[in-house]
């Protein structure tokens, strides 16, 4: 970035002595709102290549209502939740997580398509940043991924979980950072892994044990120290506890299931304010994108 | 004031690991020209067109492209060319519209210029009624022209293309050489060229011909074929084993039988033909004067013809990049 500011300076101390010609370039305007503008494009292409792929949408829906119906029905009956909370209420924020992580990381490493296809390229060689493709890219996947989840989002009332607008905006927000995480995550693979039949099943490799060790789908309370450790290391348990803590503070639930089914993280014995786990979510999505931009090679 | 050269090269090299793709080439072509990289594959023709374009880094050397250097001003240096490369680089999934938007925002153009560009581009490619179709329904021929389109829509000054009719039928390769040359009538702007057919290479203004990493010889068409030397002349006549003889005696010309004609070879064989009727004192029927192939001229210069070279060009060269992908 710093080499390129220079560049920019020299430019303009560069008298114009060129002759007017019909090829001259156009001034072009440069800096952040060229940058700017750049990653805009690479999200919209995003948003039209969504549009155009129902398949995707269609496919990426019914998944998750497989496992919300029908695993959170068949194991409601055999889980005890001590009264008062429907399992189904319990697994709404992982399955609303899991929807979307998959679409997101399946967005970001749509990106060694992208390579095959030989579009990367077309973005690589324009004179504009790696920074400003990939954040249009990975901003472009956890759109698209947030926007399949609005339909599961909107089945909430299906299991208990109450329309409250705030709480809506709150879980949307939410997914929307799980998303971009894990889209950028998806991108990392794709600056390294070259064959798409690579990174299908890398990316499932990484989301896997992410998903497992986030709570989405099982609780968090009273699991062997070893694997706490590795909730507690998961960047996605700082998404999806929070989910599901907003979801709790909407309904009424006895305290004693709150405390089983959604015990609070804690480092040390010191407990996590809900704002902190955002923000380590936030940031290990920040360094994610940092080494994506670090790691892609220009001449690709 | 003479214009300054469009793209000018110092004793650019580039190595891959053990391999020398680029051995050192020095190079100079002035603005408005259109410059061909004649070569078989594995010449090192794209690898010096991909460091002209900031999208690899020489090992060693300098060039200016536009009067900016490839390796300190890569942005002011990309924003003043237009690229074309051999594989295809368009979202299929996108309309030919679609495709230039994107190019152009990439590019910062403004956005009113970017409408107009648009429209101007599509035109221009002959693409105006298929603007909406998405570009996965377009023939492979209507592919190229939407790229080389995309490649202008940001005026370079510099136009790379690299191998631009690779992969096209013969019947869409000439259409999209008629539609380059076209293009230079109409705007101002250097064609920097690749390709390994003899043919295209002829629509060059000049050639650099490229072996095995280093530029052999550069000149326009017309001289590379005189450097040749002799003409292909071949007659046929009422009795073709007294022309022989009388080629022989009178002209101090050896001929010989070849395709049914008496065949032989000179300099300046047009300027030869009236001589040949003057001097012959017998009826002659037909007249063929074939000048010197540029693939005379590669072999001439290497030792041996493109298609030798394509063979064996499966070289070390090539198994190293493969590798490397």
């Amino acid at each position: 970035m710093t080499e390129q500011t220079q560049i920019e300076r020299t430019e303009v101390r560069e008298p114009e002595a060129r002759p007017a010609r019909r090829a001259a370039p156009p001034l072009t305007p440069r800096g952040v709102g060229h940058e700017a503008r750049a990653a805009l494009m690479v999200w919209r292409r995003e948003m039209i290549r969504f549009r155009n792929d129902r398949a995707r949408m269609f496919t990426m829906l019914l998944q998750p209502l497989l496992f919300l119906f029908v695993m959170g029905t068949g194991l409601s009956s055999v889980v005890n939740t001590g009264g008062g909370l429907d399992f189904r209420t319990f697994l709404f924020p992982g399955v609303l997580a899991m929807s979307v992580l998959f679409s997101a990381a399946f967005a970001g490493i749509s990106l060694v398509w992208d390579r095959e296809f030989g579009f990367l390229r077309e973005m690589l060689v324009a004179p504009v940043s790696k920074a400003s493709i990939i954040v249009g890219k990975c901003l472009g996947g956890a759109t698209t991924a947030t926007l399949q989840s609005v339909v599961l989002l909107a089945l909430a009332g299906l299991v208990g979980v109450p329309y409250h607008p705030l709480l809506l905006v709150s879980l949307l927000a939410l997914l929307f950072l799980g998303a971009f995480m894990l889209t950028a995550m998806g991108v990392l693979l794709s600056a390294r892994i070259k064959q798409i039949q690579a990174a299908m099943p890398a990316s499932q490799l990484i989301i896997m044990p992410m998903m497992f060790l986030s709570g989405a789908l099982f609780p968090m309370a009273h699991l062997p120290d070893w694997l706490s450790l590795l909730t507690r290391i998961n960047p996605l348990t700082y998404v999806v506890q929070p989910m599901r803590a907003v979801i709790f503070d909407h309904i009424d639930i006895p305290p004693a299931a709150r405390a089983a089914f959604n015990p609070a993280i804690t480092w040390g014995g010191w407990q996590v304010p809900l704002g902190l786990q955002v923000l380590v979510a936030a940031a290990v999505t920040v360094a994610i994108l940092s080494t994506c931009v670090a790691l892609f090679d220009r001449t690709d | 004031m003479a214009r300054q050269a469009a793209v000018s090269v110092r004793g650019l090299v580039k190595r891959y690991g053990e391999v020398e793709a680029v051995r050192g080439i020095d190079l100079e072509v002035a603005a408005g020209e259109m410059f061909g990289f004649l070569g078989p594959n594995g010449a090192g023709k794209t690898t010096a067109i991909k460091i002209l374009c900031t999208i690899a880094e020489a090992t060693s050397g300098s060039a200016t492209v536009a009067g900016h250097d490839v390796n300190t001003e890569r942005s002011a240096v990309r924003r003043r060319i237009g690229l074309v490369f051999q594989e295809p680089t368009l979202d299929g999934y996108l309309t030919a519209e679609q495709n230039l938007r994107f190019h152009g925002e990439l590019y910062g153009m403004p956005r009113r210029l970017l409408r107009e560009r648009i429209d101007e581009v599509l035109e221009m490619v002959g693409l105006t009624d298929r603007r909406r179709d998405q570009v996965i329904k377009f023939s492979g021929g209507m592919k190229r022209r939407l790229e080389i389109g995309r490649g202008l829509l940001h005026s370079p000054q510099v136009l790379f293309l690299d191998e631009p009719t690779i992969g096209l039928d013969p019947q869409t390769r000439a259409s999209i050489w008629e539609y380059i040359a076209s293009l230079r009538e109409r705007q101002d702007i250097t064609i920097f060229v690749t390709t390994h057919y003899m043919d295209e290479a002829e629509n060059c203004d000049r050639i650099a011909i490229m072996n095995e990493g280093r530029i052999v010889v550069t000149d326009t068409p017309d001289a590379l074929k005189s450097s040749v030397g002799a003409d292909r002349v071949q007659i046929r006549t009422e009795d073709d084993a007294a022309a022989i003889r009388q080629l022989r005696d009178r002209l101090g010309v050896e001929a010989a039988m070849h395709d049914g004609m008496v065949t032989f070879s000179v300099a300046g064989g047009a300027e030869f033909v009236p001589k040949l009727f003057a001097t012959l004192p017998l009826r002659i029927d037909t007249v063929t004067v074939t000048r010197p192939s540029l693939d005379d001229v590669f072999m001439s210069y290497t030792g041996r013809t493109i298609s030798d070279a394509q063979a064996d060009g499966s070289s070390a060269f090539l198994r190293a990049m493969a590798g490397r992908r």
